[in-house]
């Protein structure tokens, strides 16, 4: 440990590649405490209607557990199906000293950038998540990140270890109290994902106008087994920036990243998805979807083809809905030997004008037209989501058909 | 008159495309526009729908003795003209089955039904035109036209890139659009773009023009037209009008 200490100190002033650079110092490290809520029952309405939006459900139905921590207190932590175990970092620290040492920072290098490192150094927590080999998780878990301390950092470190055949579904939902102007979010999770397991990870972010939001994510994913990445962000934030990093190690590992964002006025968006093919028969699929209706984004992607006989495509979409907004698509495709298939597509642009004609002339507005085709944009297919959620999902993309004009 | 175009010049990208058609379909009577490839045929269609890249220049369209000359494309669809495009665009993500609950007017059948009698359900939840076949193509289209209801019915080409099989479906399917099993109280009016003629056998026109080069050149019994193009090509057909 003392190594990780060493490593994140020496880290400490480390830039990030991409993003803007965040002065941690402007963010305070201390939180006041909250108390534990066991039955989800300290949410105001307001509150509660506020993390639904982000796929928390405070009646924890049809949900095979839930973990919410509020600023830095796990103020709740449940569990109802066996075979899963979800648990305050903190505590699984306790718990499996031991185990823990063959995963922490394994999948993450602490020293990645400052971020990471003052995760390593001051962490405030995040969930464990551990499913027994072979067992299926009914219903997801859900995990609430919500900051409600204003002008704080939240520094989450998470894990999920799926071991060999289980099947888990996790949905993260990060948002802030209404109120909130002023934040910083850092969420380290590393995954594992063992041989023939299947683990779908829907993240979804309503952060507020001023907040920046730094999620460090790697995942290592064995022989035969599955990584779906769901990622949504359609309200403003001040800055997110994240690039999170798949290894497909083991032979026929699959790996499908969805994102879907949207950059309103002054949010600025650095989001994408790297997958390195380790191992024969890997395939993975990183698709994005962005609006801009003001605001700025980068779309990356990189697919790294490390052996022969691996497939992969990336696809960047982006439209711009605004004169004053800007994306720029960055794909790439790494292939180190010969026998590797990987493919990309990057589109950026307005709507065009024979789409918007075209269903004009089935007599529909040209803002119902652009509305109708704006969904569509957005209409990226995510697997795995529980109905209430897709029907979320699917809300808030209407929404923002309407609401481009 | 359902239908009146009266001296229309008309230009895309700066180039007279349309030079002094004059044009009038009655209620209840369905025309056929022959020309060869790049003679202003679809243009016209496109003008009468109201695209943005037909610019009018000279000349009116009245449709239901009302001027559309300046009216948005949506405008003139509600009034009730309809087309069926021969290369409509994709559009990602959209559904046909969510495209066309959008818009729903025909009291008569169902989607259902319509979707049924065009052996079209498996593509209901495809994305627009992503990957469709030539056939699918013009299934879509008349399906979106069927629901839309139109009572000036556009067509353009409706059999290019069909097999013979399906150009039964869709002729059929035409014909029931264009009313033609009434023999009274026929209110829909069509006016089709054919190379093949195939369709022809579905229509029952009324009225046949040719189109070259931008003008309308000779009209007449379309069925003695397309034999004559038939035999001996749109040249003959042009000198034996004149």
């Amino acid at each position: 440990m003392s190594t990780i200490t060493e490593k994140a100190e020496a880290a400490l002033q480390k830039k990030a590649p991409y993003g803007s650079d965040v002065d941690l110092g402007d963010y305070q490290c201390d939180a006041v405490s909250h108390e534990y809520d066991p039955h989800l029952s300290r949410f105001s309405e307001g509150e509660k209607e506020h993390i639904a939006e982000v796929g928390i459900l405070p009646s924890r139905e049809e949900r095979a557990g839930s973990f919410v921590l509020k600023d830095h207190s796990p103020v709740h932590c449940s569990i109802g199906q066996e075979g899963v175990e979800l648990l305050p970092m903190s505590d699984a620290r306790e718990k499996y000293n031991n185990l823990l040492r063959d995963y922490l920072w394994k999948a993450v290098d602490v020293g990645t950038d400052k971020y990471t490192a003052q995760t390593a150094l001051v962490s405030h927590n995040g969930y464990f998540i551990r499913i027994n080999p072979g067992t299926k998780s009914l219903y997801p878990i859900q995990a609430c990140l919500y900051i409600s301390g204003e002008g704080i950092a939240q520094n989450v470190h998470n894990m999920v270890i799926a071991e060999e055949g289980s099947e888990l579904h996790i949905i993260t939902g990060c948002t802030t109290a209404p109120h909130l102007k002023k934040g910083l979010h850092v969420g380290v999770s590393e995954f594992y994902i063992k041989k023939g397991a299947t683990v779908t990870s829907t993240m979804l972010h309503n952060w507020g106008e001023e907040i920046i939001v730094r999620p460090r994510t790697s995942v290592w994913v064995e022989e035969g087994a599955t990584f779906m990445s769901n990622y949504v962000c359609m309200k403003p934030v001040r800055s997110v920036q994240m690039y999170p990093s798949v290894r497909l190690m083991g032979k026929n590992a699959v790996a499908r990243l969805n994102t879907i964002v949207i950059a309103t006025r002054g949010s600025d968006l650095d989001i994408g998805g790297r997958v390195s093919l380790e191992a024969p028969g890997a395939r993975a699929e990183v698709i994005s979807r962005a609006i801009t209706t003001g605001g700025t984004i980068i779309a990356r992607g990189l697919l790294i083809g490390q052996v022969a006989h691996v497939k992969a495509h990336l696809e960047c979409s982006g439209l711009i809905l605004s004169d004053e907004g800007h994306i720029r698509a960055i794909p790439e495709l790494d292939g180190w030997v010969a026998g590797v298939e990987m493919s990309h597509e990057a589109a950026v642009g307005r709507i065009s004008l024979e789409e918007i004609e075209y269903l004009m002339s089935r007599g529909l507005s040209e803002e119902e037209a652009t509305a109708l085709i704006v969904r569509g944009f957005l209409n990226v297919k995510m697997e795995g989501l529980p109905g209430e959620l897709q029907e979320k999902i699917e809300k808030i993309v209407n929404e923002t058909g309407k609401s481009v004009f | 008159m359902l239908l009146s175009i009266e001296n229309l010049t008309v230009e895309i990208a700066e180039k007279e495309v349309l030079q002094d058609i004059n044009l009038e379909i009655d209620h209840g009577e369905t025309h056929v526009l022959f020309g060869k490839n790049g003679s202003g045929k679809t243009t016209l269609l496109m003008t009468i729908m109201g695209f943005s890249g037909c610019r009018i220049v000279r000349g009116r369209i009245l449709f239901k003795e009302k001027d559309i000359t300046q009216l948005p494309i949506n405008e003139r669809a509600k009034m009730g003209i309809g087309m069926s495009f021969q290369r409509p665009p994709t559009i990602r993500g959209l559904k046909v089955n969510d495209l066309v609950n959008t818009f729903n007017n025909n009291g008569e059948q169902t989607i259902e039904q319509i979707v049924h009698n065009l052996h079209f359900s498996e593509f209901m939840e495809r994305d627009i035109n992503l990957g469709f076949s030539g056939g699918e193509i013009k299934k879509s289209e008349l399906l979106q036209l069927i629901v839309q209801n139109p009572e000036l019915i556009l067509l353009d080409e409706p059999e290019s890139g069909v097999d013979l099989e399906n150009i039964k479906v869709i002729g059929k399917v035409i014909k029931k659009l264009l009313q033609k099993n009434l023999r009274r109280q026929r209110f829909k009016s069509g006016l089709v773009i054919t190379h093949t003629g195939l369709i022809l056998n579905y229509l029952e026109a009324d009225r046949g023009h040719l189109m070259l080069n931008g003008r309308i050149i000779c009209e007449g019994n379309p069925r003695e037209m397309f034999e004559t193009i038939q035999n001996h090509g749109y040249e003959e057909c042009v000198r034996c009008q004149r």
